[in-house]
């Protein structure tokens, strides 16, 4: 199944243009190629409302010299193109340098963490059109309530090349295929909204994995749930989070503030505490590009280092930030896998890949059945941080209350917010269940696909922003 | 200029019989300097361009891009969207925009003077910013980035249905991520400048923004919970209503996916609201000659003393609303196919200054920042709840800051409770202009 295509440029071309990306005395510089292809479907209201086609080629270079990095890029993979880039990129160099270098790289193979077994290019459009017909067939089966379906269906095929004046030549063929419906459910209250997402870093077997009208369900059942729902509370209460997407709690409490990019500028809350106590002693936190199948994974990073697993926090001890090339090149250390860019026209920094808590000992009925008043927050949707100060606040989209040990009411859609540090060390139980959930997280301007995942959990007191009183 | 044009009318002009073809030709140009503790961090010089197609047929669309000007690869998109389109559901409704006979305003948002700015010169800006934040205030800590920015972008856009348009315009920018510290508290600040030209960047504007918004929030602490009036600034009222605007989309009232369906012609606010759209005001940062469709943009009055009077359409939903496009078509580039949205809101303002409104207010929340807009607003169900740092009111004047807190409420019921607006209009670099708005009866969380 598997469709080989000719490398995106021969490795002589790129050795050429590296050689004249340092010719004006840069100290490193790197080449990165990409072609990507991608399909969407849309249907709204029962119609196919668009099937769209993508193509994005091109090849960014940067050159560093000392703390200086020189960026350009092309769609124009022509050798010529690629030289014009390399010497837009050496231009930060001051002029005089040795000139032209040569540069010898060896190609390596990193094998991909996920399988894909058909690619999406080789299912005909009518197949994509019609798992969106049965999302919304079995969206609207769950409750007359159910007014509006929107469904989406993407695809895309990334072939990433990596080369650089070390001598890296490093390839990735990553495959991204998902699923989403987003319901809105109308009552006597007024209308509500449910949303829910299925996708993976595999091929169209994701719907031999994945039931379509399950994740209908799902979404329509979030929005059904909150036709009754009353205002969420104003004010501190204990809060237990589901496993799954609590784990954008992580993202943003504490997973930002871990990016070296952050540390080394002392723009974050966690700076100078490695080997301290930072969190509650149940917390193990996790940044591994390499989960089978996860939003997050690749083989390798956008700056050809192979991902891996890192440990960040270990049973509430700091014990390392993430890194990319150049940060970790300023440390004397190597990079731990975690330079990524959303496109050829970025430059990398440092990001997540999946970013997760592990699991601990606690049986998820228990945690509930142990508090005694507080929010049961059964779906996140996105949030943010200031990764300085760790504040930070994130949205429920699917939530209860707990009384006397039971959820019990459904309550209507409000912000959480925090402090990174402070939520950390407020977390009292950890589940032995665990979930995982995709997204997008953007960085200054840059956005790219990560994975989130969490046990179900208990935070001591977080402050939930509704309207009724606590 | 002309060639991005001729591009688009060749790809347009393969239409068969039958077929309605649009081609959305784009190219920019960009240069961003970021420098950090007086070294260049990065230099980046770009031009991208690309070619979006549209082809309906018997009221089905299908839609391709490819990323770069190459025309055998835009004829390639062509044939990608012919196929696609094969396969949308057919709706009597889906077609391309036909010139309207509204005239096009003049605007000039082009900065000749811009391509003419070294290199050196932009960086030196930057290199300034980055000096004046640090050495202005003995409480910045650090300057995270200092960034400068320009570009320069052209849209050509030519139809089988008798659209020929074309716009350019430059952009500008000047921005610094500072850090305050005193003992252990820790707050940060982006203070910016923008314009369509390096002439109009006010470097002191930059540096007194950044270390304002870094420095005024130290020593804030949580609050207790409360109702309250709370009065947002002029860069929050802007993200409000830009807000707002999505869900005045003709597209997602017509889809039922908005507070405010079925209420045209209704009361939806205090009388005193005024809310207009109107990209053909140069001030405004979103000012455009014509839509994202090529139709010649306009005025369009959505809220007229509190009573809700259109919502903005593009073709489609126009046409599926059983009227026209108010030319507010709006699209993210060539990758993607037009959507409904304001590019210059504006509220009518008032006659108090900021100053005089706090006065009015006397005990309250001056809302200084909001976060989590995204996840926090609805606008199906019209549920509110952001983020939010700021100030208390006491006895009409600023006290003491406070942090950690969200403010919530709901769409419906802040339109209703408004108290005053002011008369300070700024125009933000984001699709609304700014003003002071005092809005009552706000739930704050905090301890």
């Amino acid at each position: 199944m598997a469709q080989v295509e000719a490398p995106l440029i021969e490795p002589a071309v790129v050795e050429r243009a590296l050689g004249r990306a340092l010719g004006r005395g840069g100290e490193f510089a790197e080449i990165f190629v990409e072609d990507r292809r991608s399909t969407g479907v849309s249907l709204d209201n029962r119609k196919v409302e668009e099937v769209s086609s993508g193509r994005d080629r091109g090849a960014g270079i940067r050159v560093v010299v000392g703390d200086t990095t020189g960026f350009a890029h092309t769609a124009d993979l022509s050798e010529s193109g690629l030289l014009a880039a390399a010497e837009a990129a050496a231009a930060v160099a001051r002029s005089g340098g040795p000139g032209v270098r040569e540069i010898a790289l060896e190609g390596r193979s990193v094998p991909s963490p996920s399988s894909v077994e058909i690619y999406p290019e080789t299912i005909t459009k009518t197949a994509k059109v019609e798992l969106l017909l049965r999302a919304d067939e079995a969206a609207r089966a769950s409750g007359a309530a159910i007014v509006q379906v929107s469904a989406g269906y993407g695809d895309s095929r990334r072939r990433i090349m990596v080369a650089n004046s070390d001598g890296l030549l490093s390839f990735d063929d990553q495959v991204r295929t998902r699923l989403s419906v987003m319901c809105v459910a109308s009552g006597d209250t007024g209308m509500q909204t449910g949303y829910e997402t299925a996708a993976f870093t595999i091929g169209f077997e994701l719907f031999d994995k994945v039931s379509v009208e399950e994740t209908a369900q799902i979404a329509a059942h979030r929005a059904l749930s909150k036709l009754a729902a009353r205002p969420a509370p104003s004010g501190v209460v204990p809060v237990v989070i589901k496993s799954g997407t609590g784990g954008i709690l992580f993202h943003e409490a504490c997973g930002h503030g871990l990016e070296a990019d952050h540390i080394v500028k002392d723009a974050s809350a966690y700076r100078g505490l490695l080997g301290e106590l930072v969190a509650s002693p149940l917390v193990t936190l996790v940044d591994d590009g390499t989960v089978s199948d996860e939003w997050g994974s690749t083989a390798i990073d956008d700056e050809g280092k192979p991902t891996q697993r890192n440990v960040l926090i270990e049973n509430g001890i700091l014990t390392d930030y993430m890194w990319d090339f150049l940060r970790a090149r300023k440390q004397g250390r190597v990079s731990s896998g975690n330079g990524r860019r959303q496109s050829y026209q970025h430059l990398p920094m440092v990001r997540m890949t999946n970013t997760y808590l592990l699991a601990g000992q606690d049986d998820p009925e228990e945690i509930v059945a142990q508090t005694d008043r507080g929010v049961y927050v059964a779906h996140l949707g996105g949030g943010q941080v200031n990764t300085a100060t760790g504040d930070f606040v994130f949205g429920m989209t699917e939530a209860y209350l707990i009384e006397d040990g039971k959820i019990t009411e459904p309550l209507r859609d409000a912000n959480l917010i925090g402090n990174g540090p402070d939520v950390l060390r407020k977390i009292d139980a950890v589940g032995n269940d665990f979930g995982m959930c995709p997204g997008t997280c953007g960085k200054d301007g840059q956005s790219v696909p990560v994975g989130c995942g969490q046990p179900t959990l208990r935070v001591t007191g977080v402050t939930v922003g509704g309207t009724a009183d606590a | 200029m002309p060639e991005l044009l001729e591009l688009a009318e060749r790809i347009a002009g393969a239409a068969r019989p039958g077929e309605q073809v649009e081609a959305y030709v784009s190219r920019e140009r960009e240069t961003d300097v970021r420098v950090y503790r007086g070294e260049i961090e990065t230099l980046s010089t770009a031009e991208s361009a690309g070619v979006g197609v549209r082809v309906v047929i018997k009221g089905r669309q299908g839609f391709a891009y490819v990323g770069d000007l190459d025309e055998a690869r835009a004829r390639e998109a062509l044939e990608e969207a012919r196929d696609n389109a094969s396969f949308a559901t057919p709706d009597e409704h889906v077609g391309l925009a036909v010139p309207d006979g509204h005239a096009v305003t003049t605007l000039d948002l082009w900065d000749d003077a811009l391509s003419e700015v070294s290199t050196a010169e932009k960086v030196e800006l930057a290199m300034a910013l980055e000096r004046l934040v640090r050495e202005g205030d003995g409480r910045i800590r650090e300057v995270v980035s200092t960034d400068y920015g320009d570009g320069q972008g052209e849209v050509a856009i030519a139809s089988s249905a008798g659209i020929s348009s074309t716009t350019r315009q430059t952009s500008c920018y000047l921005s610094a991520d500072a850090v305050a510290g005193e003992g252990d508290d820790t707050q940060t600040g982006v203070g910016y400048s923008v314009g369509r030209g390096f002439s109009d960047i006010d470097l002191a504007v930059a540096a007194h923004d950044a270390i304002d918004r870094a420095t005024r929030l130290l020593g804030a602490k949580k609050p207790n919970s409360a109702r309250l009036n709370v009065v947002f600034d002029r860069r929050v009222t802007a993200t409000l209503l830009s807000v707002l605007a999505r869900t005045l989309s003709g597209e997602d009232v017509a889809k039922g996916r908005s507070l405010f369906a079925g209420r045209l012609g209704e009361e939806v606010g205090n009388t005193a609201l005024v809310l207009v759209d109107d990209p053909t005001n140069a001030l405004a940062y979103g000012a455009a000659a014509v839509d994202a469709e090529g139709l010649a943009c306009r005025r369009n009055v959505l809220i007229e003393n509190g009573r809700l009077v259109s919502y903005l359409y593009d073709t489609y939903s126009g046409r599926l609303a059983g009227t026209s496009s108010t030319a507010s078509a709006v699209r993210g580039g060539f990758k993607s196919t037009p959507g409904v949205g304001a590019r210059a809101l504006s509220l009518q303002p008032g006659d108090l200054d900021q100053a005089a409104i706090l006065e009015f207010i006397g005990e309250g929340l001056f809302v200084q920042e909001i976060s989590g807009v995204h996840s926090g607003v609805n606008g199906v169900s019209g549920d509110f709840s952001v983020g939010a740092e700021g100030v208390m009111i006491r006895d009409g004047r600023l006290a003491e800051p406070v942090r950690e807190i969200t403010i919530a409420s709901t769409i419906q019921r802040m339109l209703q409770h408004v108290l005053a607006i002011g008369n300070d209009v700024e125009w933000l670099p984001s699709a609304a202009a700014g003003l002071t708005l005092a809005i009552g009866d706000v739930a704050m969380s905090g301890e």
